[in-house]
């Protein structure tokens, strides 16, 4: 056991790092990653869908692989690496391209899954899954639309993943 | 979600003395745990956090078998070049299960330990009656909405389906499971609900899983996973069979299949009786049709579940074919 083990089911003392900034917490241990980062930290662009796993909504990077926030324990992750929307765009503001494309596409309507989505399709590229539009749908598979914006979501990462390329 | 203390373990003996401790479940992925903790349905008093144990996700496909770390991760395993060359069905089954952001956090080592996704299991508020979680208290499936329960190895206590895709592959190639010094087949490991649906693995407290070890077989190298369900992605089996094929010199004599089943039983439930219909026969259209209708013996449906005896036995014989063309 180390330093951050306890054996009581009092306040933990850790450490996460998201977007690059440590962040000290007390905390208790239910608490998730999706309830810290939105309720402790206010970076309140990762989204509470189903709370569930179900829809992908709060779909952050881990150690640079997407996961799931609201099946993650915080303490879980500390010292791991965090990534979330917020830490998609560069310091001056200039979007990721895969932002830029979910822009230019009109990939959603009320734009609730929207941070999800993209947290997704970032991974998604780089993980090689976005060579065809059948293969961006079924590897976005867990990322769902009320909306339905669907064919325009795929339409964006198709784009962002061609844009990369090139 | 009732509070718990959290220990994080750095080494399997640490996760062995900690895992002993009354009211103590493990933590690897947490797609199980923290979900069914949110239900209601797991009420750990201590998680024991082992996803930080080092040297425990390697996978190593060597001498003729494949030994899967228990933290190495669903997709690290589906992607593994030797994993897809020498056992795609394993691959093929891990991929077509869950969503991408799901199979990063799951561990191998937990998928066995995934739980039924019986609506009537996970809904303890509305639903107090379920054998599986109160023992003795009854079924509130048995008279419910069946459309997703089991009609293979079921009992008056239960009919959950068994909801996995890896496990219906690896008790198809006769996999073990390491629980340190103990092994057992991964078919052994699965318990069918009987009269003691509370117990669904054989597990003992203390114990960890360490490994799955596949051995490697021509059936192993020439295998496909078939899943059937509502919708075409990030849904569980309606139906599903993972199925390895080896032939003689001559190209369509039947030396060795493996059939297993999933979606349809409450436990990975090996399709012994086709598998001995159809070896030493010659590998036509007719015959595989013939023998996959063994597939559905001794089923019992509750209504509506009633369709997945006809489309199991469809499912196996397709997979089977599809095999067959892949010479």
């Amino acid at each position: 056991m180390n330093d951050q083990s306890t054996i009581s089911p009092t306040t933990l003392s850790i450490h996460l790092t998201i977007n690059g900034r440590d962040h000290a917490l007390d905390i208790e241990p239910r608490v998730t990653l999706l309830d810290a980062l939105r309720d402790r930290l206010h970076l309140t662009g990762t989204k509470k869908g189903c709370d569930q796993g179900q829809c992908g909504a709060c779909t952050v990077h881990v150690d640079g692989e997407r996961v799931l926030a609201c099946l993650t324990l915080a303490a879980q992750v500390a010292g791991r690496s965090v990534t979330t929307i917020e830490g998609l765009a560069g310091e001056d503001g200039t979007l990721n391209a895969v932002q830029a494309a979910f822009l230019e596409q009109d990939a959603f309507q009320c734009g609730y899954c929207t941070p999800g989505q993209i947290m997704s399709a970032v991974a998604c590229i780089r993980e090689g899954h976005a060579g065809s539009d059948e293969e961006i749908r079924e590897y976005m598979a867990g990322n769902l639309c009320r909306c339905g914006a669907y064919p325009h979501i795929v339409a964006a990462v198709r784009h962002a993943a061609e844009g990369l390329r090139s | 979600m009732r509070d718990f203390s959290y220990l994080r373990a750095d080494s399997v003996e640490a996760a062995r003395n900690a895992a002993a401790l009354p009211g103590a479940m493990l933590l690897a992925g947490g797609t199980t745990l923290v979900d069914l903790a949110k239900c209601g349905v797991a009420e750990p008093s201590a998680v024991i956090d082992i996803s930080h144990i080092k040297g425990l996700d390697a996978i190593d496909v060597s001498a003729g078998r494949a030994v899967i770390g228990a933290l190495a991760k669903m997709s690290h395993v589906a992607d593994h070049a030797e994993i897809k060359g020498r056992f795609p069905a394993v691959s093929e089954a891990l991929w077509q299960a869950a969503s991408a952001q799901l199979r990063n956090m799951a561990s191998i080592g937990g998928n066995l330990m995934q739980r039924t996704r019986c609506p009537y299991f996970r809904d303890p508020a509305n639903f107090p009656a379920c054998n599986k979680r109160a023992p003795g208290s009854g079924c509130s499936a048995i008279g419910g909405v069946t459309r997703g329960h089991a009609v293979l190895g079921t009992s008056e206590a239960c009919i959950a389906t068994y909801p996995g895709d890896l496990a219906i592959a690896l008790v198809a190639f006769d996999a073990e499971v390491h629980l340190g010094e103990r092994r057992l087949k991964v078919e052994d490991f699965f318990l069918a609900p009987g009269a003691t649906a509370e117990r669904e693995h054989d597990i003992r407290p203390g114990e960890v899983i360490t490994a799955i070890e596949i051995p490697g077989s021509a059936a192993a190298r020439r295998s496909t996973y078939l899943k059937v369900r509502d919708r075409q992605s990030y849904e569980f089996a309606a139906a599903s069979a993972a199925v390895g094929l080896e032939l003689e010199g001559d190209g369509r004599t039947i030396r060795d299949i493996r059939i297993a089943l999933g979606g349809v039983a409450t436990k990975p439930w090996r399709a012994r009786a086709v598998e001995d219909a159809l070896k030493g026969k010659t590998f036509d259209e007719a015959t595989v049709r013939k023998a996959s209708e063994l597939t559905m013996e001794g089923a019992v449906d509750h209504g509506a579940n009633h369709y997945k005896i006809e489309l199991a036995p469809r499912v196996v014989a397709r997979a089977i074919l599809k095999l067959g063309e892949t010479a």
